[in-house]
C-alpha cells in the first residue's frame, strides 16, 4: 500500500463488526421465533413477541448494512456471491418477509386459522432465514468457484454437509440467544423453562462448534495450515481454550442463576470468539482461496468517502440503539395490554 | 454460458420482470409512510399545542395503519437490497464503486434512523415524555425523506450518470461525489418523487375521511379534521406537482430526449411544430401511433414553449436503443391523468369549501373516495414512465440492461419469481385487508393505539395505556 494506513483491512473489519452486530442483535429475535412451537399457549407467545417487538426493526437493519456494505466495500465478491448462494438469499429474503410481516399481522388475526397462519409465519420464517444464514456461511468456507469476474458453479454448488451442519448450527446458536434473552425479558415459569432449555442448547450449540471446528481445516489445505502448524498454533490455541472456560461460566451461571444478563453476555463472547476464529480461516480471503479483500476492494476513492460517513454516524447510530434499548428495558409483563 | 428459457423468457426478461415485480411492490409501501409519517408528526405536533384531543385520535388511529404499511416496506426493501447482487450482478460489480456507497449512506443515515425510533414512537409515548415522543417522530419521518433523496440519487446518476471514469475493468470509478450525487436530473425527481408521496398519503387519509363522511359521520370531529387536512395538501400541492411534473419532464428532454419521444409517443420527426399526441395505440413495429387523437403544433409548445419547434422523433435513434413505446406512453398518460383528476378534487374542494359545503357536498366526497388510491396508481405510473423509459440501458448511455444481469439459469430466475410472486400477493394482501379493516372503522374518542390493544407492547412498568390512563411520574418502578 503507499500510506501506512491499509484502509481495504479497515473496511474487512468494520463489515465483520456490522455481521457480528446483526448475528447477535437480530440473532435473538430470530432465535425467539425458532423457540415459538416450543411454548405452545397464546399468552406465552404474546410475552415472546412483546420481548423483541420493539426493537427488532433496528436489529434487522444490520443486515441490510453487512449485505449494502459488502457490496458498497467489495463490489466483486458481492456480485459473485449472491448469484453462487442465489437460492439460499431468495429463501432468507422471503422468511424474512413472513416473520416480519407476523409482527403485526398477528395481533389483527381474528379466529383460529389466522391466528396459526401468522404463528407459523413467525416460526417458518425465523427457521428458513436462520438456516439460510448458517448455510451461506459455510457455502463461503467451502469455498465458491469463479471465472472472469463472475460465479462459475452449477446453482446446487452450495448443497452439501458441510453447509447443512453449518445452517443447523447457526439455527442452534439463535435459539440458545433467544433462550438467554427470555431468562433476561420474563419471570415465572416462562423464564424458568426458557433457562431449562438454554441448558440443553447450549450443550448442542457447542457440540456444534466443536464439529464445525474440526470439519473446516480440513475444506482447505490452507485453513488446515492456519490451526494446526507452529507457530500459528501459538496464536490460535488460545481460542478452543477460551471457548473452553466460556462455556464453564455459562454452565455455572445457568444452573446458579444468580444473574439475569450474565448467561447472555456469555453467549454474546462465545459467538465472538467464533467469529474471531472465522477471521483466522478466512483472512485475508473474502472468497476463500480465490479473491482476497484487496482483489473484491471498491475505488480508494469509494472507501474513503464511505469511511467518513462510518466514522461520524456509526457511533450515533450505537447511541440512539442503545437508547432504544434503554427504553425498554426491564422485563416483560404478562399482563400488560390485555385489558 | 448458453441461453435457457423458462416459460419462453431468458433470464434477462426474467430478472427485469423479478425487479420490475418486487420493486413496483416497494415503492408502494414508502411512497404511502414517507407522507404518513410527517403527517403523523404534523398531527401530534398539533395535540401537544392545542391539547385538543382530536388530534391525538387521528394520531393513534394513522399510527396503526402507519406501523402495518411500515413493516411491510422493511420486508420488502430488504429483499430488494439483495436484488442487485442475486439478479444483477454484472451491474453490481461495475456500478458498485459509485452506487455502493450511496446506498451505504441510505442505511447509515436513514434507515438505521427510522428502525431507531419507530419503537419509541409507537410504543414510547408515555415512556420517554412528550418532547422526547415528538423527537422521535420527526426522526422517523426525517428518516423516510433521507432515504428517498439517498435512493433517488442512486436512481438519477443511473439516468443521468456523471462524475465517473471507466477503469480497466469495465468499472464506473467515481471522480467526484458532488457530481455523482447531483446530477442533473436528480433535484426535479426528488421534488416530484417526494411531492408524489405527499400526494398520496393525502388522497388516502382523505378517501378515508370522505368514506366516513358518507356514512354519515358529519360531526365526528377526527373525521372532519382528517378530510379537511387532506383536502388542504390536495388543493395546495396538486397544482404544484403538475408545475414539478412539467419540469421534470424538460429536464428529460433535455438529458434523455429519447424517453420523452416515447411518452409523447413521437415515432417521426417533426421539423415544423410537432403535435401533442393525447390518446392512441403505438404500433412500435409499424412505427406509428394508430387511431391518434392529436392537437396540432402543441407537443412544440409544451415542450419548447415555440409551436413550430422542430422535435426528433424515434426514427432519429437505432431500433435497438428504442425503449419499449406502447408502456411508456400509456403509464405516462395514466399519470397525467390522475395527477389532474387530483387538481380537480383540490379544487372542488376550496368550492365546497369557500361555501361552507366541504362536509356536506356527498358528491366531492364520493369523488374523494374514489380517488383514494389513485396516488399509488400514479406512483407506479410514473415509476414505469421514467423506467420503462430509459431501456435499453440500466447506465443510461454506457450499460444495456442485457449486458447487467448475472451468470444465472433461467430456470433458477423464473422459479423465484413465481415465489415472489405468490407470495408477495398473499402476504401482502393480508396486509391490505388488514389495513383496509382498519380504515373502515371511524377514529374515536378516546382512540387506543397500538399500546392499548391486544397488541405488541413493552416493558414491566405500569405506564403506557394510552391517554386515557395518565400515569403522574412516567418512570418506571
Amino acid at each position: 500500500m503507499e500510506t501506512g494506513f491499509d484502509i481495504t483491512a479497515a473496511w474487512a473489519l468494520i463489515l465483520a463488526v456490522a455481521v457480528y452486530i446483526y448475528v447477535v442483535l437480530d440473532g435473538f429475535d430470530l432465535g425467539i421465533g425458532i423457540l415459538y412451537p416450543l411454548f405452545p399457549g397464546k399468552r406465552d407467545r404474546d410475552l415472546l413477541m412483546n420481548t423483541v417487538a420493539p426493537v427488532w426493526d433496528g436489529n434487522e437493519t444490520w443486515l441490510v448494512l453487512g449485505g449494502g456494505g459488502l457490496f458498497a466495500a467489495f463490489p466483486l465478491a458481492y456480485a459473485i456471491l449472491m448469484p453462487a448462494v442465489y437460492p439460499l438469499v431468495i429463501a432468507m429474503l422471503l422468511g424474512l418477509v413472513f416473520r416480519g410481516v407476523a409482527f403485526e399481522f398477528r395481533w389483527k388475526a381474528t379466529g383460529p386459522f389466522s391466528n396459526w397462519l401468522w404463528d407459523t409465519a413467525f416460526f417458518g420464517g425465523s427457521f428458513i432465514a436462520a438456516m439460510s444464514q448458517g448455510m451461506i456461511l459455510g457455502a463461503i468456507l467451502q469455498g465458491i468457484e469463479i471465472a472472469d469476474r463472475s460465479y462459475a458453479g452449477g446453482w446446487w454448488d452450495w448443497l452439501t454437509p458441510f453447509t447443512l451442519l453449518c445452517g443447523a448450527a447457526v439455527v442452534c446458536g439463535y435459539m440458545l440467544l433467544g433462550a438467554c434473552w427470555l431468562n433476561i425479558k420474563t419471570s415465572g415459569d416462562v423464564q424458568v423453562e426458557a433457562r431449562r432449555l438454554a441448558r440443553i442448547l447450549g450443550i448442542a450449540t457447542v457440540g456444534f462448534i466443536v464439529a464445525v471446528s474440526l470439519w473446516t481445516p480440513f475444506l482447505h489445505p490452507e485453513y488446515l495450515g492456519r490451526w494446526f502448524a507452529w507457530p500459528a498454533i501459538a496464536v490460535t490455541a488460545p481460542v478452543p481454550i477460551a471457548v473452553a472456560l466460556l462455556i464453564y461460566a455459562l454452565a455455572r451461571s445457568l444452573t446458579e442463576g444468580e444473574s439475569d444478563w450474565r448467561p447472555f453476555l456469555l453467549v454474546l463472547a462465545l459467538f465472538l470468539l467464533c467469529f474471531i476464529g472465522l477471521g483466522i480461516s478466512m483472512w485475508p480471503w473474502v472468497i476463500p482461496t480465490q479473491l482476497s479483500i484487496w482483489d473484491a476492494a471498491t475505488a480508494r476513492k469509494s472507501q474513503i468517502f464511505m469511511l467518513v460517513g462510518v466514522l461520524f454516524i456509526l457511533p450515533i447510530i450505537l447511541g440512539y440503539t442503545a437508547y432504544a434499548y434503554w427504553v425498554f428495558r426491564g422485563k416483560v409483563d404478562p399482563d400488560e395490554g390485555y385489558h | 454460458m448458453e441461453v435457457t428459457t423458462f416459460l419462453g423468457l431468458d433470464a434477462v426478461m426474467l430478472a427485469r420482470m423479478q425487479f420490475a415485480f418486487t420493486v413496483s411492490f416497494h415503492f408502494l409501501f414508502p411512497a404511502f409512510t414517507i407522507g404518513l409519517a410527517s403527517y403523523l408528526a404534523v398531527l401530534n405536533a398539533m395535540y401537544l399545542r392545542s391539547g385538543n384531543d382530536a388530534y391525538l385520535q387521528l394520531f393513534k388511529y394513522w399510527l396503526k395503519i402507519f406501523a402495518i404499511t411500515f413493516a411491510m416496506g422493511v420486508v420488502s426493501g430488504i429483499v430488494m437490497a439483495y436484488q442487485f447482487g442475486t439478479n444483477w450482478a454484472v451491474f453490481s460489480d461495475k456500478a458498485g464503486p459509485v452506487i455502493g456507497p450511496l446506498m451505504a449512506y441510505e442505511v447509515l443515515t436513514a434507515f438505521f434512523l427510522e428502525a431507531g425510533f419507530l419503537g419509541i414512537m409507537i410504543f414510547g409515548r408515555d415512556k420517554v415524555g412528550p418532547g422526547l415522543h415528538m423527537f422521535a417522530c420527526v426522526m422517523v419521518a426525517l428518516g423516510t425523506a433521507i432515504s428517498a433523496t439517498w435512493i433517488l440519487s442512486v436512481n438519477s446518476w443511473m439516468q443521468t450518470p456523471q462524475g465517473f471514469e471507466i477503469n480497466e475493468n469495465g468499472q464506473f470509478i467515481p471522480l467526484s461525489w458532488l457530481e455523482v450525487i447531483f446530477t442533473p436530473s436528480f433535484p426535479y425527481r426528488l421534488a416530484h418523487t417526494l411531492t408524489a408521496a405527499y400526494l398520496t398519503t393525502a388522497f388516502i387519509v382523505g378517501g378515508v375521511g370522505a368514506l366516513h363522511l358518507l356514512r354519515g359521520e358529519r360531526d365526528n370531529h377526527g373525521v372532519r379534521t382528517m378530510f379537511s387536512m387532506a383536502m388542504w395538501m390536495a388543493a395546495i400541492v396538486a397544482p404544484i406537482q403538475i408545475f414539478l411534473g412539467d419540469q421534470h419532464g424538460l429536464n428529460t428532454l433535455k438529458h434523455q430526449p429519447v424517453k420523452v419521444m416515447a411518452m409523447e409517443g413521437h415515432f417521426e420527426s417533426h421539423p415544423d411544430g410537432a403535435p401533442l399526441i393525447l390518446f392512441g395505440i403505438p404500433d412500435q413495429e409499424a412505427g406509428e401511433v394508430k387511431y391518434a387523437v392529436q392537437i396540432p403544433k402543441l407537443s412544440s409548445l409544451i415542450l419548447k414553449h415555440d409551436l413550430n419547434a422542430p422535435l426528433d422523433g424515434l426514427d432519429s435513434v437505432p431500433d435497438e436503443l428504442e425503449p419499449p413505446v406502447a408502456v411508456v406512453f400509456w403509464a405516462f398518460r395514466i399519470m397525467v391523468g390522475i395527477g389532474f383528476l387530483m387538481l380537480g378534487v383540490g379544487v372542488w374542494s376550496l368550492i365546497a369549501r369557500y361555501r361552507h359545503r366541504l362536509y356536506d357536498d356527498h358528491w366531492l366526497h364520493r369523488a374523494a373516495l374514489i380517488m383514494g388510491p389513485s396516488g399509488l396508481i400514479a406512483v407506479l405510473a410514473g415509476w414505469f414512465t421514467t423506467e420503462v423509459g430509459r431501456q435499453p440501458y440500466t447506465v443510461y448511455g454506457h450499460l444495456l440492461t442485457q449486458e447487467s444481469s448475472s451468470p444465472l439459469e433461467a430456470q433458477a430466475v423464473g422459479i423465484s419469481l413465481l415465489a415472489f410472486i405468490v407470495i408477495y400477493s398473499s402476504v401482502f394482501g393480508a396486509g391490505i385487508v388488514y389495513m383496509l379493516k382498519l380504515m373502515n372503522k371511524s377514529p374515536h374518542p378516546g382512540e387506543r393505539g397500538l399500546d392499548a390493544e391486544p397488541g405488541p407492547i413493552r416493558t414491566a412498568s405500569p405506564i403506557a395505556v394510552g391517554a386515557d390512563r395518565k400515569h403522574p411520574n412516567g418512570k418506571r418502578n
